[in-house]
């Protein structure tokens, strides 16, 4: 066990007397409660944490944050474990395991690491250039060895055992950060009366005032914060909400944000999601995200060791650890002098402060006074050493020498956090005062931008304008804006003076150090002529990846201005768009997985069928039942021939509560459906059901079933299981959008109703023995096509409609949906001396395509009611939906395919859907198709596979032989075209 | 996104089904029985098949599929999202009558 041998004797935000075990590749280590991973690394003296992406290059820490490039791990094991996590954002837990990526064998010694020796053919456009030719070795060659070769961490490989969590929330002021601006607009929009969430990414409030030892309103800010914090936590109406990363802005005021709920400990409690994923809704929001520094472009300027002077400021205040033990501090500006002061403090000497600028300033000057360190006006060529700096080359007044340090502080001056800015189109503005990028001038609406974020950069401004923007947020909502008196903060300078790059530097000088694009390849674009901003991104990969070039946009920018010889406004940048930083897959599924992607519905009749054993299938959102199985039966084919066999021999009982059924009421129902169905309803005789086919407005059939006329002003509408809700969307578009003024109302009463088939030519014997006495039900009372409100077993209200879709005699039995399972109980009961059987789904299509009777698969969108051979249906007295683009030519030419039935000539061929049409002895080919199979089965009617289809000229050609070609099954049969109505095609036994 | 239902009030886009073009309620009127000509077949065609989508304000369907299960005619820029305007596919002087 490491004893930590660069955390410091005292300090920082860790608890010490909670020790945290961890792994990183399987060494052990200590750390604190409040170290982040990264911070725990360090404090054990680790500094290498990974290999680079292309050259697979030694990195250590470039920062502490969210920005971070180079720290990417794989944290967890097993079905947990979780790629590319930054190690910088990752809090350190009890038990925490994490794995470097992107080497082989191993992080110290990566075989991978040769490809820097070919570095120059792995520049930009690299992969577009090597790889293009030929196309075939792509697969078996290029793509596995760039695989192998560059890349991140793997994901799990298995299923996410922890579950994740959708969630709204509502407010009047969303703060985004928590640093001096954002603490103070949540607080004055707070003590205004606003509903505020202030929204921090960290595990603790503060922002840099947590990372730099500061002084607020007289007190250390550490302090502040947390004076601010506990007021703010008091506060009925405001919600402080941690780990909580703002991710992107949407229309309306609707922001995304991610919390990780769970991420800092090993494994969720029970209960508990690992992750949820907010969407907030808000009036107005305080953009207070701070800013992120920038590297300085230099020779080897990614050796483990080089970091971000604000990073290692954060390491020595915040965490309590030494990232170094001699420092150089390399920096434009005046930032550099608490970066020389905290180092000092922590122990840690700065032997050079390097500044590029004439004369340094004061601040600086003072600073390196004080500390006794050597202050050089020039830049650091190149950083020396293999898997740590070991030392710097400097240039000075024309002369170059080395000076050892294993820490070079380097900073390039700050980039404001304005992602969330541009989120809605707006492009950042460039501000050469300030040599920064800053919100655009049309923000999303609602949005204010204070702090850091907007340029100001100063801890007294960003006071100021947090308090100022919280008390504007709530008086736009309607508040009394609070009294509220400014903070004081100690003086500082921000002095800053451009410096991009060091020019004729040595070794590789990276600008994107996640892509590995360096200063080279950004030349090599301009020369190349991919000068734009957006050519340049997608042929260097500049600014892709986790971390979408936070550090390193605005350098490749202003060198490819440098190159160019433009300004950088000039040069332009690319846009920011969601999200801010990484979001699961598994956070945007939610609960939306696995069996419950989608929502399941069961029939009144579902437990009922369970218990008699069916095997149930999904059909839509329902789930209905195929077969039901008897011992003795070896696979569902057998159950389906027997469930066949006793409905065309004597009666069977199917569950059909999923088709749609919609109630239609009204003076003008009649009119109404007249005008959403092809044919004729207004005409139907009460009591009477009709069958229809209901098209789109282009013609094409959309979809089908009976409707029957209960009263004058009285029809309930059937439709597929499949189309339910639309066909609802779309009758009720027919009436308010394109019929206004039509008196008629619908409702789906499809779950309210539970509905039975009973087929076969006991069907009435059986009902006869439920329905009430007084309802005549006999053949003459209640004949094919009959609909009639009746009640069953002694006043029990129900439906019954005299239809078939099996082609026996038939009925459908509704009830209200309570009565569903007694209902089916009666029915089987009462059907027991006829040898009654459920059937399931499986037995109902094979009966549906004995009968020819068109479904889903010929509702394929690209058929019409003329092909089902429906044409005679069609009105042509009646305006309907669909009416005239039905009859266009080419959805009435003669030889358009038709519904045709198919029989195989060799017995027992099975014929397959999907299946083309072919003449003899034709090519297949499109010219030569003469149709397609839609449906087919195994009839036991028949005996005999039969198909449905889709053939030119179908009708004439009855009594041909044809090919049935399947090119995906490698099949080529002789097949018989017959008519589609393959059993009782004269319609005799469903008269009864 | 949210849009502001006269009905519900304001609900997330999620409840709503999207339609498009709100000039699909001027439907051609082609009188039943009467012979097609060029004219009635190219006011079908553009009726059915063409749409706008201007860089502007945009008057479109949406359906409260999760709420009244009413059609609505929002009226928003394509460029902003900015909804300015939300009523009725029926008119509620019809809507009272029914
Ligand atoms: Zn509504």
């Amino acid at each position: 066990m490491s004893r930590q041998p660069n955390r410091l004797a005292s300090g920082g935000l860790v608890d010490r007397n909670k020790p945290q075990l961890f792994r990183f590749d399987g060494q052990p280590y200590q750390g604190f409660a409040g170290d982040t991973l990264a911070s725990a690394l360090l404090a054990n003296g680790v500094s290498l944490f990974g290999r680079s992406f292309k050259y697979h290059r030694p990195r250590g820490l470039l920062s502490a944050g969210p920005e971070e490039p180079n720290a990417l791990v794989e944290l967890r094991s097993g079905a947990r474990r979780e790629p590319n996590t930054r190690a910088t954002v990752a809090e350190l837990y009890d038990g925490l395991e994490a794995t470097s990526q992107n080497r082989w064998p191993s992080l110290r010694f990566d075989a991978m690491a040769v490809n820097q020796l070919f570095a120059p053919i792995f520049a930009a456009g690299f992969y577009y250039k090597t790889f293009m030719w030929p196309a075939a070795f792509w697969e078996k060659l290029y793509e596995p060895i760039i695989r192998r070769a560059a890349g991140l961490g793997r994901p799990a490989g298995s299923e996410d055992p922890d579950h994740y969590e959708k969630a709204f929330a509502h407010c009047d002021v969303l703060v985004i950060g928590s640093g001096p601006a954002g603490l103070m607009a949540a607080l004055a929009a707070g003590r205004s009366g606003a509903r505020v969430i202030i929204a921090e990414e960290d595990f603790r409030l503060g922002g840099r005032l947590i990372c730099d030892r500061r002084e607020v309103d007289g007190v250390p800010s550490v302090e502040w914060v947390a004076r601010i914090a506990s007021e703010l936590e008091a506060m009925p109406e405001v919600r402080v909400m941690l780990r909580t990363s703002v991710f992107g802005v949407y229309d309306g005021g609707v922001y995304g944000a991610l919390e990780r709920v769970n991420d800092h400990v090993a494994v969720p409690p029970e209960f508990q999601p690992r992750q949820r994923m907010w969407r907030i809704m808000t009036r107005e929001t305080i953009l207070a995200a701070g800013s992120i520094e920038r590297p300085v472009v230099f020779g080897d300027n990614d050796r483990p060791g080089v970091m971000m002077a604000g990073s290692v400021r954060t390491y020595t205040n915040r965490f309590a650890v030494a990232p170094g033990t001699r420092a150089a501090v390399f920096a434009n500006n005046d930032d550099a002098a608490r970066t020389i002061g905290d180092l000092e403090a922590a122990g840690v000497h700065v032997d050079a402060v390097i500044d590029p600028r004439p004369g340094s300033t004061d601040s600086v000057r003072s600073a390196a006074r004080k500390a006794g360190s050597e202050l050089i006006e020039g830049a650091i060529e190149r950083a020396t050493g293999g898997q740590r700096v070991q030392s710097v080359d400097v240039r000075s007044n024309g002369s170059t020498r080395s000076l050892s340090v294993d820490l070079v502080a380097m900073s390039g001056g700050w980039s404001p956090t304005v992602h969330l800015t541009s989120h809605q189109g707006s492009r950042p503005v460039w501000d050469d005062q300030l040599s920064a990028f800053l919100p655009g001038q049309t923000l999303p609406p609602g949005m204010t931008v204070a702090g850091a974020a907007t340029g100001q950069f100063s801890l007294e401004a960003c006071l100021a304008a947090g308090a100022a923007a919280g008390l504007d947020a709530a008086g736009r909502c309607g508040f009394r804006r609070a009294q509220l008196a400014v903070p004081s903060a100690d003086p500082e300078s921000t002095a800053v003076s451009p410096l991009w790059r060091v020019r004729g530097t040595k070794g590789k000088a990276f600008v994107d150090f996640q892509n590995d694009v360096a200063a080279s390849d950004v030349e090599l674009a301009e020369r190349e002529g991919f000068r734009s901003v957006e050519h340049l991104k997608r042929y260097t990969t500049l600014g892709m990846a986790t971390d979408q070039g936070k550090t390193a946009n605005v350098n490749g920018l202003a060198l490819m201005a440098e190159i160019t010889a433009k300004s950088i406004s000039q040069t332009g940048t690319t846009i920011f768009r969601p999200p801010y930083t990484p979001v699961a897959i598994g956070a945007l599924a939610g609960h939306h997985r696995g069996e419950h992607f989608k929502p399941t519905r069961l029939t009144a009749g579902h437990a009922w069928a369970k218990r008699q054993g069916a095997v149930f299938v999904e059909s839509g959102v329902w789930m209905r039942a195929a077969y039901f199985p008897r011992p003795g039966e070896n696979d569902w084919l057998e159950t389906t021939i027997r469930e066949v066999n006793t409905v065309r021999s004597a009666v069977g009982v199917c569950d059909v509560s999923t088709l749609g059924k919609i109630d239609v009421q009204g003076r003008d129902a009649g009119k109404f459906l007249d005008f959403v169905y092809c044919n004729t309803f207004s005409t139907l005789a009460i009591g009477k059901a009709r069958y229809g086919v209901m098209l789109r407005e282009d013609g094409f059939a959309m979809d089908d079933g009976t409707t029957s006329r209960l009263a004058e002003d009285h029809y309930v509408v059937t439709t597929t299981t499949a189309n339910a809700a639309k066909v609802m969307q779309h009758m009720e578009f027919c009436h308010q959008v394109l019929l206004p003024h039509l008196d008629v109302q619908m409702i789906s009463i499809s779950d309210q109703w539970a509905q039975y088939a009973i087929a076969g030519p006991k069907s009435r014997a059986v009902l006869q023995k439920i329905v009430d006495p007084r309802h005549d039900i006999s053949n003459e009372a209640f004949p094919f096509m009959a609909a009639a409100e009746i009640s069953l077993k002694g006043g029990i209200p129900a439906r019954l409609f005299r239809i078939s879709f099996s082609g026996e005699m038939a009925y459908e039995l509704a009830v209200p949906a309570g009565f569903g399972e007694a209902a089916i109980v009666e029915i089987i009961k009462a059907g027991q001396e006829f040898g009654i059987a459920p059937y399931g789904l499986e037995a109902l299509t094979v009966m549906r395509i004995e009968k020819g009777h068109v479904a889903g698969a010929e509702f394929n969108g690209q058929t019409t009611a003329r092909d089902f051979g429906l044409g005679k249906m069609v009105s042509t007295k009646k305006e309907f939906v669909g009416r005239v683009m039905a009859q266009r030519e080419a959805l009435t030419q003669p030889d358009r395919p038709i519904l045709v039935g198919l029989r195989p000539i060799e017995e027992g061929f099975r014929l397959r859907s999907g299946a083309h049409l072919l003449n003899r002895g034709a090519e297949p080919s499109l010219d030569n198709d003469q149709g397609y199979v839609t449906s087919t089965t195994y009839s036991p009617t028949l005996r005999s596979w039969i198909g449905l289809a889709f053939m030119k000229s179908g009708k004439e050609r009855t009594g041909d032989t044809v090919r049935a070609w399947d090119a995906i099954r490698g099949t080529d049969a002789l097949v018989e075209v017959v008519g589609p109505c393959f059993y009782d095609p004269k319609g005799e036994r469903h008269h009864g | 996104m949210r849009i502001v239902c006269p009905f519900c009030g304001a609900r997330d886009a999620q409840e709503f089904s999207y339609l498009g073009d709100a000039s699909l309620q001027q439907r051609p009127d082609t009188p039943a029985g009467a012979p097609l000509d060029d004219a009635a077949h190219a006011a079908w065609h553009d009726y059915v098949y063409l749409r706008e989508n201007p860089p502007g304000e945009h008057t479109e369907f949406w359906y409260h599929a999760s709420g009244c299960r009413q059609w609505l005619k929002v009226t928003r820029h394509m460029r902003t999202h900015a909804i300015s305007n939300v009523e009725a596919a029926r008119p509620s002087s019809l809507r009272g009558a029914a």
